[in-house]
C-alpha cells in the first residue's frame, strides 16, 4: 500500500496541467484551499448582501444584483432567498467541510504521520476534481434564470414546488458527498496503514485524530443525506411521491433524514476544527497536551458515538412527539460532557505554557472565546422548551456562527497562518495580517452580538423584510445597524487576510526551518518548504516520541 | 432576591416535580414560566461559562513566554489526577445536564399538556396566510381571543392553491411556536392574561412571501370576544372550510 504514492510521484512543478493531474496530497490540499476560500469569499459576498438588505425594515433595492440579476427581472425577496441559499450551501458544503478535510487533512495528515502521501492519491486527485465541479455548479446559480432559492436545508415540500432549480442543489451535494466520501475512505486508511513505524495511536497529533473521528463520522452519515436529496430529486422530476402527502409521502421524512446527516456535519467540521486549535496552541505554548487521552477518547470518541443521536434537537417545535423531543433533550444536553473534556484539556494545555503570540496564536486564542460562546449559547437549544421559543430566530443564527461562521472559520485561518512557512517557506506573519485580524475580531463581535439580542426578543431567520414585526421593529432596526456595521468590519480584516497571503506567498519574509519551535514531524522531519515525498529520509519513531514532547 | 441559588440546591427534585404543574388547578401560563426558566438558563451559561473565560483571559496573559526557546513546564499527574480530571469535570457537567433536563421537563409538561378546559380554535396556513376556524361556520384571518382563557389551537397546512408547504406559528410574544405541516395535526396552547394586541409571525421559511406572512392576535375581554364571535357567526355564515383536524382531506394537488 505504501509503494503507491512513489508510482504517482508529484509531477514537476509549473504548468496548469501539473496542478489539475497532480496526485500530490500537497497539491490537492492547495487546489482544496483555492477552492474553499473561493467558495467562501463568494458566499461572504452573499452574507453582505443580506446584512444590506436587513439593515432597514423594506427594500434596499440592491439585492438582485448580489446573485447576478443586474436586469432585476426577480423580486426582491427571491433574489433574497437566492443569496441565503448561497451563502448557507456554500459555506458549510463548499468553504467548511472542505477546507477543514480537504485542505488541512490533506496538507497536514501524511505530514504530521510521516507518510510519503495518502493511501489513494488518483482517488485523493478524483476527490478535488468531484469537489470543483461541485463549487462550478454550485456558482452557476448566478448564470441560470431559476436560481434555486430553497436554502441549504432544501426542505420537502417547498422544495419540491419551488420554482427554481432544485436540481442544482442535488447534484451540488452529490459531487460533494462522493468528494467527501472518497477523502474519508483515503484519510481513514492512511491514518491506520500508514503511520511511521513506532507510530502508536497514543502519539498522534491531535488534528490527526480530529480528522480520524471526524471523517467516521462523515463516511456513516453523508449516504443519509445522499438519499435524502435524491429522493428529493425524483420527486421533483420522476413524480414519484416520497414527501407528498397525497399519495402516501410524509414531508417529515426529508426533515428527519437531513438532520440525521447535518447534525453529525456540524462535528465534522468541529472536530477538525478543534484538532487544528490544539495543536497551534500546544506549539505556540510549548507544551504537551493536558490529558490526552481523556481528551482522545473521551471528547473526540465520545462525539461520534453521541453525534448520531441528538437531531431531534433540529425538530423541536416540528411536530415531532413529545416524547422524543424531551428524550432528544437529554441526550442533546449530554454533548456537554465529551465537548467538556475537550475545552478542559485544551484549557488544561494553556496552564503553565510559554505562549508566543504569532498571528496564528492570536487566531488560536480568540477562537478559545469562540468556541465557548458558540458552545454556551447552544445550551438554551438544546432544551425542547425553550427552543420553542428560539428556534428559528437570530438566537439559532448567532449561535451557529459563533460555532462554525467563528471559530471553525478561524480555526481555518490560523491554520494557514501556522503551517504558512512550511508550505512556502516564507512567513504570514506581517502588519497587514495582524490588522486583519483585530478587525476580524471586533468585526465578528459587533456582527452577532445584537442578534443573539434580538434573537431572544423573537426576530426571526430567513427574513429579508422584518416590517411585520409589530413593536419590535424600531429595536430589531437599531440592532441590525450594528449587526450590519460589524460586518462590513469583518469584511475588511477578511479582505486584509487574504492580501496577507498572497503579499506572503510571493515577497513574504524567508524564514528558517521550525520557525515556531514545534516537535511534530510535518516541521522537524519533512523536507523544508515540504516537498516531493514530503521526507528526505523514511521517517521512524521512538516509543517516548510525541509531537508535544517539549519538556523533555 | 433571586431565587436562582435554591434553584440551584433544589435542582435533584425538579426531576421528581416535573409533571406537578400539569396537575394543579389554574393553569400555569407557559408564557411566564418560559421567562422564568429562560432566566435560569442565562445564569446557568453565566455561570458555567465565566469561570472558564476568565480562566481562558488569565492563562494567555499570565503564561506568555518570558524569553525565545522558553518551553511549557510539564504539568505530570499521576492515575488518580488523571481520572480526578474526568470524573469530576464529567459529575459536574452531568449534574448541570440533569439540572437543567429537569426544569426544561417541568416547562415541557406545561407547554405540552392542554388544560382541560381550553377552548379550541382550528388553524390552517396555505402560502401566505393564516386562516382560523372558531367552530360553529365562524372563520376569519384574525386571532381573537378572550383573555384568561386557555386556548389550544389544531394546526395543519392544506388546500393551498400553488402546493401545501410547511410553516410555523410564531408566537413571539408568547414565547411559542409550532409548525403547521402538511397531513399533520400540530398543536400548541397559551393563555393571554391581560388584553393585548401582538402578531403571529411564519417562521418556517415558505417562499417569496416568508417575510410577510403575519397576521394580528389580539387578546380581548370575554364580553368583547362574545360580541366579536356573534358578530361574525352571522357574517361568515356559510363561507369557506378552513382547517379540519381530519388528515383525510388534506390532498392539495
Amino acid at each position: 500500500m505504501t509503494t503507491a504514492s512513489l508510482d504517482y510521484a508529484p509531477p514537476k512543478s509549473g504548468g496548469i496541467a501539473s496542478w489539475i493531474f497532480t496526485t500530490d496530497h500537497k497539491r490537492v490540499g492547495i487546489l482544496y484551499l483555492i477552492g474553499s476560500v473561493a467558495a467562501f469569499v463568494v458566499a461572504g459576498l452573499m452574507a453582505i448582501g443580506i446584512r444590506i438588505e436587513q439593515f432597514n425594515p423594506g427594500e434596499s433595492g440592491l439585492m438582485q444584483y448580489f446573485v447576478g440579476d443586474f436586469g432585476k427581472s426577480m423580486t426582491t425577496p427571491d433574489a433574497y432567498n437566492t443569496a441565503l441559499y448561497f451563502h448557507g450551501a456554500a459555506m458549510i458544503l463548499g468553504f467548511l467541510i472542505p477546507g477543514l478535510t480537504g485542505f488541512a487533512a490533506n496538507y497536514l495528515v501524511p505530514t504530521m504521520i510521516g507518510a510519503k502521501d495518502v493511501a489513494f492519491p488518483r482517488i485523493n486527485a478524483l476527490s478535488v476534481w468531484l469537489f470543483w465541479a461541485g463549487i462550478i455548479l454550485a456558482l452557476l446559480t448566478f448564470v441560470i434564470p431559476d436560481k434555486p432559492d430553497i436554502m441549504w436545508t432544501g426542505y420537502a415540500p417547498y422544495s419540491v414546488l419551488s420554482p427554481g432549480n432544485t436540481a442544482f442543489y442535488v447534484f451540488t451535494v452529490h459531487l460533494i458527498g462522493f468528494s467527501s466520501i472518497l477523502g474519508a475512505v483515503n484519510f481513514i486508511t492512511t491514518i491506520v496503514y500508514m503511520r511511521a513505524p513506532g507510530m502508536g495511536w497514543n502519539q498522534l497529533n491531535m488534528f490527526v485524530w480530529s480528522v480520524l473521528t471526524g471523517l467516521t463520522i462523515q463516511l456513516i452519515f453523508v449516504p443519509v443525506l445522499a438519499a435524502a436529496v435524491t429522493l428529493l430529486l425524483l420527486d421533483k422530476y420522476a413524480g414519484t411521491g416520497f414527501f407528498d402527502v397525497s399519495r402516501g409521502g410524509d414531508p417529515m421524512l426529508y426533515e428527519n433524514l437531513f438532520w440525521f446527516y447535518s447534525h453529525p456535519a456540524v462535528y465534522v467540521i468541529f472536530l477538525p476544527a478543534m484538532g487544528l486549535i490544539y495543536d497551534i496552541v500546544a506549539t505556540q505554548a510549548k507544551k504537551a497536551i493536558f490529558n490526552y487521552k481523556a481528551a482522545v477518547y473521551g471528547g473526540m470518541c465520545g462525539l461520534v458515538v453521541i453525534s448520531g443521536e441528538v437531531w431531534i434537537h433540529h425538530l423541536y417545535v416540528a411536530g415531532m412527539p413529545n416524547w422524543l423531543r424531551i428524550g432528544m433533550t437529554l441526550t442533546t444536553l449530554l454533548i456537554s460532557i465529551p465537548v467538556g473534556l475537550m475545552v478542559l484539556s485544551l484549557w488544561g494545555t494553556l496552564y503553565k505554557g510559554a505562549i508566543t503570540f504569532n498571528v496564528s496564536m492570536m487566531y488560536a486564542a480568540l477562537c478559545l472565546i469562540l468556541v465557548l460562546l458558540g458552545g454556551l449559547t447552544g445550551i438554551p437549544l438544546a432544551i425542547a422548551s425553550i427552543t420553542v421559543h428560539l428556534a428559528r430566530t437570530s438566537w439559532v443564527h448567532a449561535h451557529f456562527h459563533f460555532i462554525m461562521g467563528l471559530f471553525a472559520t478561524y480555526a481555518v485561518f490560523a491554520s494557514v497562518y501556522h503551517w504558512f512557512p512550511a508550505m512556502t517557506g516564507r512567513s504570514a506573519d506581517n502588519g497587514i495580517a495582524k490588522l486583519g485580524f483585530w478587525l476580524n475580531l471586533i468585526g465578528s463581535q459587533v456582527t452577532f452580538w445584537p442578534l443573539f439580542l434580538i434573537g431572544v426578543e423573537g426576530m426571526p431567520r430567513r427574513y429579508w423584510d422584518y416590517s411585520e414585526m409589530g413593536d419590535h421593529v424600531a429595536y430589531f432596526t437599531q440592532m441590525h445597524h450594528i449587526a450590519t456595521l460589524g460586518a462590513a468590519i469583518t469584511a475588511g480584516g477578511i479582505l486584509l487576510m487574504i492580501v496577507s497571503w498572497v503579499y506572503a506567498a510571493i515577497a513574504g519574509r524567508k524564514v528558517e526551518r521550525n520557525p515556531w519551535g514545534s516537535k511534530s514531524l510535518e516541521w522537524t522531519h519533512a523536507s523544508y518548504p515540504i516537498g516531493a515525498g514530503n521526507f528526505p529520509e523514511p521517517v521512524t519513531v521512538t516509543a517516548d516520541w510525541t509531537p508535544y514532547n517539549y519538556a523533555k | 432576591m433571586h431565587k436562582w441559588p435554591k434553584r440551584l440546591l433544589l435542582g435533584s427534585t425538579a426531576l421528581l416535580s416535573a409533571s406537578l404543574p400539569a396537575m394543579a388547578g389554574e393553569p400555569v401560563s407557559p408564557t411566564k414560566l418560559w421567562n422564568e426558566i429562560w432566566q435560569d438558563v442565562l445564569y446557568d451559561m453565566l455561570f458555567i461559562g465565566l469561570p472558564f473565560a476568565l480562566a481562558a483571559i488569565y492563562f494567555l496573559i499570565r503564561y506568555r513566554a518570558k524569553h525565545p526557546g522558553q518551553v511549557g513546564e510539564p504539568v505530570r499527574m499521576n492515575a488518580a489526577a488523571t481520572w480526578g480530571w474526568i470524573i469530576i469535570p464529567c459529575a459536574l457537567f452531568l449534574a448541570d445536564d440533569l439540572l437543567l433536563f429537569g426544569k426544561g421537563w417541568t416547562l415541557w409538561n406545561v407547554q405540552r399538556v392542554v388544560p382541560a378546559n381550553a377552548l379550541e380554535i382550528k388553524v390552517n396556513a396555505v402560502r401566505w396566510s393564516f386562516q382560523f376556524d372558531y367552530g360553529n361556520g365562524v372563520t376569519d384571518s384574525e386571532l381573537v381571543v378572550p383573555v384568561g382563557q386557555p386556548i389550544v389551537l389544531r394546526m395543519t397546512a392544506k388546500e393551498d392553491p400553488s402546493g401545501d408547504v410547511i410553516h410555523s406559528f410564531g408566537l413571539v410574544d408568547f414565547r411559542l411556536k409550532e409548525d403547521l405541516i402538511p397531513g399533520r395535526v400540530t398543536y400548541l396552547w397559551f393563555i393571554a392574561d391581560k388584553p393585548q394586541e401582538t402578531r403571529v409571525n411564519c417562521m418556517e421559511f415558505c417562499g417569496t412571501g416568508h417575510g410577510q406572512m403575519s397576521t394580528p392576535v389580539r387578546a380581548v375581554s370575554k364580553e368583547e370576544y362574545q360580541q366579536w364571535l356573534a358578530k361574525h357567526k352571522s357574517a361568515s355564515a356559510g363561507t369557506v372550510q378552513v382547517a379540519s383536524a381530519s388528515l383525510g382531506g388534506t390532498a392539495s394537488k
